[in-house]
C-alpha cells in the first residue's frame, strides 16, 4: 500500500536538476469575488519587481476593473481551435513554453478543454508548465474540487461537472483565499459587473442565492485554513523525520477501507473516503468484491459502473483492488484484517425488501464480523438546499 | 431549502429582527477587513475598496491613516479624499467632529486598534468609530485579528506575546456587518515587513505567521457560519446545514465511551465542528452501572462535549430524534461484546438506527 497521496512540492529538483515551477492557486467561492482580480494585481507586483511575468489564459468577461488590471502585462495569444463548426480559444501551452516566462497566470484552473485540444483538463495544462520550471498563478473555486462535490450539491442542489481532484491543488506551494462578502458580491452581480444581465438573472436563480454563496463561501475558508495546515504539518513532519532516531511506528497509523460497488453511491463513498483519510492523515484504499474471477464475466452494464468507480478511486490517488468472493461482507473483512485496516467505510444501502430476509443486510454483516474494527456507514447527506 | 418545513419565526424572534433593523435604519454600516498581521494587504484592499465605491458615485472620505505606505497603496490613497488627522505628540487620532461636520456616506480607517492619547474625548479609536456610525456615517476599516480580545489566549499561545491595543470582545460581533478575510501567504507578508535574516528566526517566524493566519480564516468562517444561522432563521429555516461536522456520541454504561468521546472530540477538531453526547435513559441499571455511566458524562463534559440525557421506549428513535434536532452527521455508536439475547437486541438496535440515519453516518466502534 502506498501513502496517502504523493507530493512534490519539497522535492525542488528533478533528477536532471531541472527546478520544478512553484504553483500558487487563488481560491474563491464564487464567480466574481475577485480572484482573477487579485492575481492580475499580483502580476503587475511582479513586473514592477522586473519579475518576467506574462499572461498566459484570462477571461476578461467584460470586467472593466478586472481588463484594466491586465494592462501593461504581456499576453501570450491563445490558440484557436474548431470544434463542430464552432471555433474556440484555449491557452496556448507550447507557446507559452517556447516564451519560458519566470512567472505564468493562467485563469481557471477547473476548466475543461475543447475536444481536439492535447490535453482534456486545464490543470494538466499548468502541470506541463510547472514540469518545464514555468512557475504558475491560478485560480479555483473551491466548488470544482473532486472531493467536495457531494457537498456542494447538498448546498447549491447543483452538480459541478468541471472537477480539479484534490491532489492537484495539494501539490500547489501556496493557497491564498480571496474572500468578498455575500452581500458585496451579489450586489456586484446586481451591477452586472459579473455576469451580463441575463446571465446575471439565472445565476440568482441557481448559485447565487445569499444561502448557498453563504454555506459556499464558509467551505472555502475552512478549505484554506485545512490547506495551510496540511502544508505545516508537512513541515513539522520533515523538520521531526530530519532528527535522528524517530522510534518506528510510534505514531498509531490510521487505515482506511473504502467497499467499492457498482452502486451509484459508490462515488460519494469514494470522495468522502479521501477526504477523511486527508483530513486523519491516513492511508485510504479501495476495494471492489467480485463473485468472478474477473471483471469480465460480470454483466456489462455492472462492469461499467465497477470499472468507473474505480477509475475515480486511481484519479484520487486512492489504492484499487479486485478481490474474489462469494461472501462480500467475510472478503471484505478478512482483507481489512490482513491489512491492519483501522476503518471499514461503506455506502448506507436503500433499503429494500431483501435486506429483510436473513442475512440479507449487508452493513450489519460486516459489522458482526469486524468486531476489531471501526465501521463507517456513510449516508447520502441530505439535500438541505 | 426545498425539503425543510418554513417554521414560523417566534414572536420573540420578530421582536429582535425589527429592534435590530430599526437600529440598523439610522446607524452607519460597518465593514472590516481583518487581516493576520501586517504586510497582508489589508490597506490596499480597503483602499480601493474606497476607490471603487468613490468612482460608483459614493461620498467616501479617508480618515485614519498608517504614517507610511508602499507605491501601490499610496497611488490608490492619492484618488482619495483625506480628512488630516490630529497629532498629539507622536501619536495621531482621528479628527471626529471634522468628520462628523464633513459627513461623508463612508469613513474609510486604517487600522481600528489604537489607543488614543491621554487626553483625548475617546480613550480607544474604536470608540470614535462607534461615534462615526452612531452619526449615521458607514465606516470601512481595517483590523489585525492579533488585537482582538476575543483571541487573545490563543495569539498568545502563538506569539507569545501579549498585545498591547485591544478591540473589546463585543465590538465587532454588535457592531460589523460585514467581515471579510485578507489573506496572503505568510511568507510574502513577512518579506513585504522587516523579516529576520537568519534562516532559522524566519522560519519560526513563518511558522508563527502562518499559525495566524489559520486562526484568522476560521475566526472569519465562524463569523460566516453565524450570519448564515441567522440568515436562515430569520428566512424561518431550521439549521440543517452539512457545512460543519456534528458529532453525536452515544454513551451507554458498557460502551467503550473513553475512545469514542476521545475520537469524536479529535474528529470534532479535525474538522472544526461540536461534539455532543447522549444517553438513552434506562430501567433498573445496576449502581456500579451508573456509577459508570456518570463517569463517561463527566469525560464527555470535560472534553467539552453538550451532554444530554434521552428518554423513549426505542433507544435508536430517541437518539434520531435529537440528532435531527440538532443538525448532526455523524453519530458514533459503541459495539456490543456481549453474547446471546443481549447482542441480538443490540443488532436490531444497529440495525434501526442505521436504517432511519438517512443522512447522517453511522460510525460503529470497536472495544
Amino acid at each position: 500500500m502506498s501513502s496517502s497521496t504523493p507530493t512534490n512540492r519539497e522535492s525542488g529538483t528533478d533528477t536532471q536538476g531541472n527546478r520544478r515551477g512553484r504553483l500558487k492557486v487563488f481560491l474563491g467561492y464564487a464567480a466574481g469575488v475577485g480572484k482573477t482580480f487579485r492575481m492580475l494585481e499580483e502580476g503587475q507586483r511582479l513586473k514592477r519587481q522586473g519579475i518576467d511575468a506574462v499572461v498566459g489564459y484570462f477571461e476578461p468577461h467584460d470586467r472593466k476593473n478586472t481588463i484594466a488590471r491586465s494592462e501593461g502585462l504581456e499576453v501570450v495569444p491563445r490558440r484557436k481551435l474548431s470544434y463542430r463548426g464552432s471555433s474556440f480559444e484555449e491557452m496556448d501551452t507550447a507557446a507559452i513554453l517556447q516564451r519560458h516566462p519566470s512567472v505564468c497566470l493562467v485563469d481557471e484552473m477547473a476548466h475543461t478543454n475543447v475536444p481536439g485540444s492535447e490535453r482534456p483538463k486545464r490543470w494538466e495544462d499548468i502541470h506541463v508548465l510547472l514540469d518545464a520550471g514555468i512557475n504558475v498563478y491560478t485560480t479555483l473555486n473551491v466548488q470544482h474540487l473532486e472531493s467536495l462535490n457531494d457537498q456542494v450539491f447538498q448546498i447549491s442542489g447543483i452538480r459541478v461537472r468541471e472537477t480539479v481532484p484534490d491532489w492537484v491543488v495539494k501539490q500547489a506551494d501556496e493557497v491564498v483565499m480571496v474572500d468578498a462578502t455575500t452581500g458585496a458580491l451579489l450586489n456586484r452581480l446586481k451591477r452586472g459587473e459579473v455576469y451580463d444581465p441575463e446571465k446575471a438573472q439565472r445565476a440568482v436563480e441557481n448559485f447565487f442565492k445569499e444561502s448557498t454563496l453563504a454555506a459556499l463561501r464558509e467551505l472555502a475558508l475552512r478549505q484554506t485554513a485545512r490547506e495551510l495546515e496540511l502544508r505545516e504539518e508537512e513541515i513539522s513532519q520533515a523538520s521531526e523525520s530530519s532528527r535522528a532516531e524517530q522510534p518506528i511506528g510510534a505514531q498509531t497509523q490510521d487505515r482506511i477501507l473504502i467497499h467499492l460497488t457498482a452502486d451509484p453511491s459508490t462515488a460519494m463513498l469514494i470522495r468522502r473516503g479521501r477526504r477523511v483519510a486527508d483530513f486523519m492523515g491516513a492511508e485510504c484504499f479501495a476495494v471492489f468484491v467480485s463473485p468472478h474471477p474477473d471483471l469480465a464475466s460480470l454483466p456489462k452494464e455492472e462492469r461499467e459502473a465497477v470499472e468507473k468507480h474505480l477509475n475515480l478511486a486511481r484519479n484520487l490517488h486512492i489504492e484499487t483492488r479486485v478481490l474474489e468472493g462469494g461472501d462480500a461482507a467475510e472478503t471484505l473483512v478478512d482483507f481489512a484484517r490482513r491489512n491492519q485496516v483501522t476503518q471499514i467505510v461503506l455506502a448506507r444501502p436503500r433499503y429494500g425488501w431483501l435486506s429483510r430476509l436473513p442475512g440479507g443486510n449487508f452493513p450489519l454483516k460486516v459489522i458482526r464480523k469486524a468486531t476489531d474494527m471501526r465501521v463507517v456507514i456513510v449516508a447520502e447527506r441530505r439535500q438541505t438546499h | 431549502m426545498v425539503n425543510e418545513p418554513h417554521r414560523r419565526p417566534k414572536p420573540e424572534e420578530f421582536l429582535a429582527q425589527a429592534e435590530q433593523e430599526e437600529r440598523l435604519k439610522h446607524r452607519g454600516r460597518l465593514k472590516v477587513f481583518l487581516g493576520y498581521a501586517s504586510g497582508v494587504g489589508k490597506s490596499f484592499q480597503m483602499f480601493d475598496e474606497g476607490r471603487r465605491r468613490r468612482e460608483r458615485g459614493e461620498d467616501v472620505v479617508v480618515c485614519g491613516v498608517q504614517p507610511q505606505y508602499p507605491p501601490e497603496v499610496a497611488a490608490v490613497l492619492q484618488r482619495l479624499e483625506v480628512i488630516p488627522t490630529w497629532k498629539i505628540g507622536e501619536a495621531e487620532c482621528i479628527d471626529v467632529p471634522a468628520v462628523i461636520r464633513r459627513h461623508p456616506q463612508v469613513a474609510v480607517i486604517d487600522g481600528l486598534a489604537y489607543d488614543n492619547p491621554p487626553g483625548s474625548p475617546n480613550a480607544h479609536r474604536w470608540q470614535d468609530v462607534e461615534q462615526l456610525l452612531e452619526a449615521g456615517i458607514s465606516v470601512v476599516a481595517s483590523v489585525n485579528i492579533q488585537y482582538l480580545e476575543r483571541l487573545h489566549d490563543e495569539i498568545e499561545r502563538i506569539t507569545g506575546k501579549r498585545t498591547p491595543y485591544i478591540i473589546p470582545r463585543g465590538f465587532l460581533d454588535n457592531n460589523a456587518d460585514e467581515i471579510v478575510v485578507v489573506d496572503a501567504p505568510a511568507m510574502e507578508s513577512l518579506l513585504r515587513g522587516a523579516a529576520p535574516a537568519d534562516r532559522a528566526a524566519l522560519a519560526a517566524e513563518e511558522h508563527k505567521l502562518s499559525q495566524l493566519r489559520e486562526l484568522a480564516l476560521l475566526v472569519a468562517a465562524g463569523v460566516v457560519d453565524r450570519q448564515l444561522e441567522r440568515y436562515l432563521r430569520s428566512h424561518g429555516m431550521d439549521q440543517s446545514w452539512g457545512v460543519q461536522e456534528r458529532i453525536l456520541v452515544c454513551v451507554t454504561p458498557r460502551s467503550n465511551a473513553a475512545s469514542m468521546l476521545e475520537s469524536g472530540r479529535r474528529n470534532a477538531e479535525r474538522f472544526h465542528g461540536e461534539l455532543y453526547a447522549a444517553y438513552v435513559q434506562q430501567p433498573a441499571l445496576s449502581r456500579k452501572d451508573r456509577a459508570i455511566l456518570r463517569q463517561n458524562l463527566a469525560y464527555a463534559h470535560q472534553l467539552g462535549a453538550h451532554t444530554e440525557s434521552l428518554r423513549g421506549l426505542q433507544p435508536a428513535d430517541a437518539i434520531l430524534k435529537f440528532a435531527r434536532e440538532k443538525g448532526i452527521t455523524q453519530i458514533f455508536v459503541g459495539h456490543s461484546l456481549r453474547e446471546g439475547a443481549w447482542r441480538r437486541l443490540w443488532s436490531s438496535m444497529i440495525d434501526r438506527l442505521i436504517r432511519s440515519a438517512e443522512g447522517i453516518d453511522v460510525v460503529v466502534y470497536p472495544h
